[in-house]
């Protein structure tokens, strides 16, 4: 394996000099996020930036070549009747999924992230990550979405961690890396901002906060604090790496306070699918009524949604 | 051969009392404490203003340093005042009769300026107890109200008491963690001075306590006016000297505490809300979190 | 880390569109009169004054201008319902206490709307903070009532009499809340002047007072500008004074006081050091000092208007901050996302500049952020100073606005030193991990309110108020209770 070229590039930071959070802190700024008012244009226009930044996901055991060809369709067509709408920016699947999305994808501007790394518990030998990894992007997959190895990053073997990373980065070739943190079972927003950290410094295009399988999945806490480890990455280094915060966004209030918070964390260079991703499956539709709603000032049913 | 000759007493010369020091006053002036029959009992320091200044000097630098000791040492060291005083009771009681106080009474008022002592040494570790406060705010905080010295404090001692209206005014404020610059009873100052003997042989450190003699009339502005003082203490001012000492203080907003009309013997004239007198709340904020 | 080169930017792209509060349900009479023995009545004099909306300047209502008459007559209202209120059944009075909590809270959004309107703070602040805690207060201090038995170990407590009450523009609703709450509960009855250029919530406080059925007079309500004040501070019939403002004000009531037997609480001004040092959660105290400084234009006594911060990370901790800056928004105080409205009147905006100038010519270096303010109106933009040091006015004088004065320091004990350097002792706040530096430092800052990890934060339970110059007497709390009572043994 040859991780030892880029090592000299990328070395393990001190992790005790990363700023410590105050959790109390962090919840009340989230609150003020939450109180930002967003109405009518501008409503309208986060709205549409969501939905392009949507990995539209199915990430289940009963997933079956069916189902990831009818969420595929729902990707391409999101709500034909209402004109100028946007496609979401990917559709997130498993490993053995990724062919079929490809193909049925095919010729539309929509990226194919895969999971890989032993999804979601992490717990598989790196050989088998890698594997996983160079399959899935062999498969088609622009994006893979790896787990961290969240046992090691609890029993303070950051080294292995960020090892692995640096590994999976180099198997992703041109794939876009985004890491998973699981930052539900990190269990403190210290150890987030800490595996911020060492993800980035490892290589990580983009931090995700989770997997979806365990709760609580994302959280606009967790994200503040990794936008805020975004920015002091980019402020050190120039680099920009993207946002992902995945799971528990259903509703597009929600989801617009996430913009709000991004806009006043990182500031406009992010607000783009190129560096913020929601990971979710029904908040398409949800923002897709309020759309409707906006365009028409009727309250939506959602049986007037298609539900791939 | 010479006739048998009677001893000759050493009469005691009376010094103010600062830093820790018993220095003359700086001014050189004195005045005669008569007896009522007009003999001179003793020359007494009168005071100037400079001597206050130099006194709340040496109060201000101590301050800091006696607010940190533990309230169980204060309190050791209150109870280390009257242990003193108690042994030298009977010259606090030559000394009040001298200046005119009948036996009884002058032995009852060293009594109870001993018992004082004790009353208040045994608060200096409870009253942070009965005056603080958690308080049950509505965010995810932790919020809690104590007690802090004032800082340093001018105290005008009661004039017509020799010991037990000055012991019942330095008490409360010392074991509360200030320190204090007082100026003695203009008519009968003698005890003020010996007090000072007994806090200097009783761990009290310099500073703390700063004791002048010397005229109300020269010095009350100065006590009440003074910038680094926080708080002035007045015990028998008319109502014009009140309200000058009101004025005077308003230039720092000093905290004017008024002790008109107590009967300083009495129980009724011991009791926690005089250390409170020279105490500010403080409320710290922290976030409760993870 | 690194000097940052690496700029955010905040300016361009997605914004958001104007968001205002409706105020098509909210009710200001052209004209106010007086509050005296629970009847609205003209001035003697009837004579007003205008009160207007400085995010305007136009004209919102006019306002009788109380004289000495006026007072004289209120005091006497005060006394006369003083002897039935004081005596009333301890519970009983509670409840008309809880009563005006309750009414506030219904009529919330009302008086958030007026509050905003009338002085210039963003609706966010006067609808979470400022009407809420002012409920709040009354709600907590109406339990009081009939519990002060247990208030005071050892003392009978007893009220003091009427109570004259002198209040400022920055916080008007909620600071005749900390005024009237605790002086009814504790048996007392109020003549109340509020701030010339935000009378209006306190009207509209008498009109719930009203509304409540409180007896006449135990509220009264007189505007007017410092004369009216001063009437009621020298008024012989007044047996105690609260005020808040100014120290240069409160020295002179303190003066004015001399000599007479009324008690007094004052809460005067503030110069507070917030101390971040280098192990602190850096992005929450910058958050913090945003808070600090910024909450209500910083009209705030207790503001966080000294930022000490240590060298090790003073350029992070600044960049970060001119960063958050570029996101705050100043403008139209009813507007939903406004983070900072309007100075409160064309006097304060000039006091301001005229700090803005000096700190320019003491040599500091000025930062304001970059974003649009109306053309109409009184606007100040968040300010930084940095590179001034404890000799400068801009760092030794209260300024009341949204300017923040920067310096660094090396230790633990330079910190300490230049925080207590200050004629003040409000509040003060210190960011840092490390527990027992937390308590070294809160133990050690002079100052009535200390924050840890947090700033103006306030709750009708704590305590309020200053050492030094900052004042005497605290507000809010148990310890809120003192100023209103005579203790006897």
């Amino acid at each position: 394996m040859a991780v030892s070229a880029v090592n000299a590039m990328h070395r393990l930071p001190d992790l005790s000099r990363v700023p410590v959070v105050d959790e109390v802190g962090v919840n009340e700024r989230v609150a003020r996020f939450q109180t930002r008012s967003i109405k009518s244009a501008s409503k309208i226009e986060a709205l549409k930036l969501i939905l392009s930044m949507i990995d539209l996901t199915t990430l289940e055991g009963q997933d079956t070549p069916g189902k990831v060809r009818q969420l595929c369709q729902k990707a391409i067509h999101l709500h034909d009747s209402m004109p100028g709408l946007p496609h979401v920016a990917a559709v997130c699947v498993y490993p053995t999924m990724v062919g079929i999305a490809r193909e049925a994808l095919q010729g539309r501007d929509i990226n194919i992230a895969s999971v890989a790394t032993g999804f979601p518990s992490g717990q598989a030998p790196l050989s088998v990550k890698l594997e996983e990894t160079r399959l899935a992007v062999e498969s088609g997959a622009n994006e893979i979405d790896m787990v961290i190895s969240r046992g090691a990053f609890l029993a303070g073997n950051y080294q292995l961690v960020f090892d692995e990373i640096m590994a999976i980065k180099e198997a992703c070739g041109d794939a876009h890396l985004k890491v998973i943190l699981e930052t539900g079972e990190l269990g403190t927003l210290d150890r987030v901002r800490r595996a911020s950290v060492l993800a980035m410094h490892a290589g990580a295009d983009f931090i995700k906060t989770s997997t979806g399988k365990i709760q609580p999945a994302a959280t606009m806490q967790v994200t503040l604090v990794m936008l805020q480890a975004i920015r002091d990455y980019f402020y050190e280094t120039g680099r920009m790496v993207g946002m992902k915060p995945a799971g528990g966004i259903s509703q597009s209030k929600l989801a617009v306070h996430y913009l709000v918070m991004l806009r006043e964390t990182l500031g406009n260079a992010w607000m783009t699918p190129e560096w913020f991703r929601f990971g979710a499956s029904s908040l398409a539709n949800d923002v897709l009524m309020q759309l409707q709603k906006q365009a028409t000032g009727v309250y939506q049913s959602a049986d007037y949604f298609s539900k791939d | 051969m010479a006739a048998k000759s009677k001893r000759v007493p050493v009469a005691k010369t009376y010094k103010i009392y600062i830093d820790g020091k018993f220095p003359r006053t700086e001014s050189g002036r004195y005045f005669a404490l008569e007896d009522k029959k007009g003999a001179v009992i003793a020359n007494v320091c009168r005071g100037s203003r400079k001597d206050f200044r130099n006194a709340v000097v040496a109060a201000r630098k101590a301050q800091p340093g006696w607010a940190k000791a533990s309230a169980y040492l204060r309190g050791q060291i209150l109870y280390r005042i009257a242990e003193m005083l108690e042994g030298r009771r009977e010259q606090f009681v030559a000394e009040l009769r001298a200046q005119g106080v009948a036996n009884r009474a002058a032995e009852k008022e060293v009594d109870t300026s001993i018992d004082r002592l004790i009353y208040f040494a045994g608060w200096a570790d409870k009253y942070q107890q009965i005056f603080s406060a958690v308080n049950p705010v509505s965010s995810s905080h932790f919020n809690f109200s104590v007690l802090e010295p004032t800082g340093v404090v001018s105290v005008l001692a009661p004039d017509d008491s020799g010991l037990i209206g000055l012991v019942s005014n330095i008490a409360p404020a010392i074991v509360g963690g200030n320190s204090c610059v007082v100026l003695a009873s203009e008519s009968m100052p003698l005890c003020a001075v010996s007090f000072a003997e007994v806090l200097h042989a009783s761990d009290v450190p310099g500073g703390v306590v700063n004791i002048l003699t010397g005229f109300r009339s020269e010095l009350t502005e100065q006590f009440a006016s003074h910038m680094d003082v926080n708080a002035v203490v007045y015990c028998d001012a008319d109502k014009k000297t009140a309200a000058a000492i009101q004025v005077a203080a308003a230039d720092n907003i000093k905290r004017v505490i008024s002790r008109v009309r107590i009967r300083w013997p009495d129980a009724s004239a011991q009791h926690p809300y005089l250390i409170r007198d020279t105490q500010e709340v403080k409320t710290t904020w922290h976030p409760i979190g993870v | 880390m690194a000097i940052p080169e690496n700029k955010l930017a905040f300016g361009d792209g997605w914004q958001y569109s104007p968001a205002p509060e409706s105020i098509d349900h909210i009710k200001v009479r052209k004209k106010y009169d007086l509050f005296i023995g629970g009847d609205f009545v003209a001035p003697v004099k009837g004579r007003y004054f205008e009160t207007i909306n400085p995010a305007t300047e136009e004209r919102l209502s006019r306002v009788g201008l109380g004289t000495e008459l006026d007072v004289d007559k209120a005091v006497a209202a005060a006394r006369k319902a003083y002897s039935s209120w004081s005596r009333m059944k301890a519970a009983e009075r509670g409840k008309y206490v809880y009563r005006i909590a309750r009414i506030l809270q219904e009529r919330a959004r009302e008086f958030a709307a007026i509050e905003s309107l009338d002085g210039g703070k963003p609706i966010r602040e006067s609808r979470d903070v400022d009407i809420p805690l002012a409920a709040a207060h009354f709600f907590y201090y109406a339990g009081w009532a009939d519990k002060l038995d247990y208030a005071f170990p050892g003392r009978t407590a007893r009220p003091l009499g009427v109570a004259g009450q002198i209040i400022p523009w920055n916080f008007p609703l909620l600071m005749a809340a900390w005024k009237i709450a605790p002086a009814l509960a504790c048996g007392n009855t109020v003549v109340l002047k509020p701030a010339e250029t935000t009378p209006l919530t306190a009207m509209k406080l008498a009109e719930v007072v009203a509304d409540a059925g409180l007896p006449p007079g135990v509220v009264n309500i007189v505007t007017g500008a410092g004369d009216t004040g001063a009437a009621i501070v020298n008024h012989p019939g007044v047996d105690k004074i609260a005020f808040t403002g100014s120290t240069a004000v409160g020295r002179i009531i303190q003066k004015a006081l001399a000599g007479t037997n009324k008690r007094y609480t004052l809460e005067l001004g503030g110069k507070a050091a917030n101390i971040i040092f280098a192990d602190a959660a850096i992005d929450q105290a910058v958050e913090g000092i945003v808070n600090g400084i910024f909450f209500n234009q910083g009209h705030v006594c207790c503001a966080g208007s000294r930022l000490l911060v240590q060298e090790s990370v003073a350029d992070q901790v600044i960049q970060k901050l001119k960063d958050r800056m570029d996101t705050l928004i100043v403008g139209d105080p009813l507007d939903k996302n406004t983070d900072i409205g309007a100075i409160n009147s064309a006097a304060q905006l000039e006091t301001i500049e005229s700090y803005l100038a000096i700190g320019e010519e003491e040599g500091a270096e000025l930062y304001q952020s970059a974003c649009p303010v109306p053309d109409r109106g009184y606007w100040c933009r968040p300010t930084l100073f940095t590179g001034v040091s404890q000799s400068n006015r801009v760092v030794q004088e209260e300024i009341f606005g949204p300017v923040l004065a920067i310096q660094t320091f090396r230790t633990f004990s330079e910190a300490l030193s230049k925080a207590n350097n200050t004629r003040y002792g409000l509040s003060g706040g210190v960011w840092t991990d490390k527990g027992a530096k937390i308590f070294k430092i809160t133990q050690n800052v002079r100052a009535g309110v200390v924050w840890a990890n947090t700033f103006n934060k306030f709750d009708p339970t704590s305590p309020f108020g200053g050492y030094k110059e900052s004042g005497v007497g605290r507000e809010g709390g148990l310890h809120g209770l003192d100023a209103y009572l005579k203790l006897e043994a």
